[in-house]
């Protein structure tokens, strides 16, 4: 099972020109998002067939804080004037949408919050969401984003052969 | 694989708290919408009553009432290291955010020790899907084995943080919303809380399948040809004849563009001539309860025969056109699908079947 991470702190403008460089979007998005964007990226560039439309990989992306760093970026522009572009970041799911439509998976994604990191709790859930029998792969993320410049993250790809 | 039944619910919402005076108001067209002064914009919700309320959070509140009657109703033990807890909400706390630890995590914990349950609980955020995909993860918990119940509370209070935010995406309307309507000019947000608790003890109504699936397309814009939609249809249906079902209560939240792409998706899902309904003329959008509480409103129409009105909808608004069931209809049909759509691309659905044990 492959496995990375995104030392804290680490510039993410450095990891996307290393890994990715032709995908502007990249910019327009929150600190959530571009970990799991990029954490993706590490894992899947040298798949072949990359970018073909398939359904049977799911995305799940788990964290303690989900999406507060972002949230906490739009509450102050709401005092001013209320962002569309923030408020858009400011759902906990948006990073695994972001991960499915740069790679076009349309299978499964979801986002779940737990208590702490938990690896035995986080394979006890991805277990389960292989319960879906189009589900045969799945990009398993645990993004901790605490601050712009503070997070934890440990990303995985896993086959459905390798947990059962 | 094993069965999974509800066999128990528990509803707090603007036009009633117990499934029968929910049920009575949504088949007299009445709702609890007014409009309430904005950020300076003012905005047409539907709201809970807040009189006389003292305790530290709303939201914290009214998640504890709902799960409580659903425990009560399914006669569980919460405490039980058999018994799991799934919460789904968008926002929580939010309101809060200047003061207190506002993560959904501490929402979970706040409730899980309120019900004193024991199992570490799980927030399933999915945007506008989290309920149906929290009742999902209620199945799949309750299917791994190691649990016998899942208790799975949906809330969410509105605030100037999801209000704001929304009038800057211009999807709020000044009006009552006109889900799949001609002259629809966007949604309103609404507040409420739904419990279900999931079992695998026999009971009339059943899950039978879910399927959540992303659009791969666009964060704030669905798909063109429903593509998440319509997969998640084509999962949950498989090997279902559409003569079974008594109809498909749809996301409906009168956006210009969730509607639309919600017909493409039925029509390519060959379900055009199915009754359709949508509740958020009754309820507005209620987000993280929005899955839940649907399905047990949906669930008390069929025990009761009747596909239930569509609040504000008038005249086709959508191509190509769907059944949409404008005023209440007979049925004698005992399964449904619940369908939901959300930002982040994506889309769920879950099917329900009548047919256990009492």
């Amino acid at each position: 099972m492959k496995q990375v991470s995104i030392p804290s702190g680490a510039s993410l403008t450095e990891l996307y020109r290393q890994w990715v460089g032709d995908y502007p979007k990249f910019f327009k998005m929150d600190t959530l998002s571009k970990l799991g964007f990029l954490l993706t990226e590490m894992l899947v560039h040298d798949e072949p067939d990359r970018f073909t439309f398939r359904e049977d990989r799911a995305v799940l992306v788990f964290s303690r804080e989900g999406c507060v760093t972002n949230d906490r970026h739009y509450a102050e522009s709401m005092q001013d004037f209320p962002s569309p572009a923030l408020f858009v970041y400011t759902l906990p799911n948006i990073v695994s949408g972001e991960i499915s439509i740069r790679n076009k998976w349309g299978g499964e994604s979801s986002a779940y919050v737990l208590e702490s990191y938990d690896e035995a709790r986080i394979w006890d859930l991805v277990r389960q969401a292989f319960q879906d029998k189009c589900t045969k792969s799945a990009l398993v993320a645990w993004i901790d984003c605490t601050s712009d410049n503070n997070w934890i993250t440990n990303a995985w790809l896993v086959n459905k052969t390798d947990l059962f | 694989m094993t069965k999974v039944y509800c066999i128990g619910c528990g509803l707090v919402t603007p036009v009633g708290n117990t499934p029968s005076e929910v049920l009575t108001a949504v088949r007299a067209g009445k709702s609890a919408f007014r409009l309430y002064d904005g950020w300076p914009e003012p905005y047409y919700a539907s709201l809970l009553d807040r009189e006389g309320f003292e305790g530290p959070s709303f939201f914290d509140h009214i998640a504890l009432q709902a799960a409580r009657t659903a425990v009560q109703e399914a006669g569980i033990d919460a405490s039980s290291a058999r018994v799991g807890l799934v919460l789904s909400t968008i926002k929580g706390n939010i309101e809060k955010i200047d003061s207190e630890d506002v993560s959904l995590a501490a929402a979970a914990a706040t409730l899980a020790k309120g019900l004193g349950v024991t199992t570490a609980p799980v927030v399933v955020s999915n945007a506008c899907i989290s309920g149906l995909a929290a009742l999902l993860q209620g199945v799949r918990m309750l299917r791994s084995g190691a649990y016998d119940h899942v208790i799975v509370v949906g809330a969410e209070v509105q605030s100037r943080f999801i209000v704001t935010g929304f009038q800057s995406l211009k999807a709020l309307s000044l009006n009552p919303c006109k889900p799949f309507d001609a002259q629809r000019d966007g949604l309103n947000v609404g507040e409420a809380a739904a419990a279900m608790v999931l079992s695998t003890r026999e009971c009339e109504w059943e899950i039978v399948e879910g399927a959540v699936r992303n659009d791969a397309n666009h964060i704030s814009g669905p798909s063109r040809t429903g593509e998440g939609s319509y997969n998640a249809l084509r999962y949950v249906l498989e090997g279902v004849s559409a003569d079974e079902l008594a109809f498909v209560n749809v996301h409906g939240t009168a956006t210009r563009y969730n509607d639309q792409m919600e017909a493409i998706a039925l029509n390519r899902a060959g379900l055009q001539d199915l009754p359709i309904n949508a509740l958020k003329g009754i309820f507005g959008h209620t987000m993280g309860a929005a899955g839940i509480l649907e399905s047990i409103v949906s669930i008390k129409a069929c025990d009761a025969g009747v596909v239930l009105p569509t609040q504000g909808f008038s005249q086709m608004g959508v191509e190509p056109a769907v059944n949409v069931s404008a005023l209440e209809r007979k049925t004698d049909k005992k399964a449904f699908v619940k369908l939901l759509s959300g930002f982040g691309g994506v889309n769920g659905a879950l099917l329900f079947r009548k047919g256990g044990a009492r």
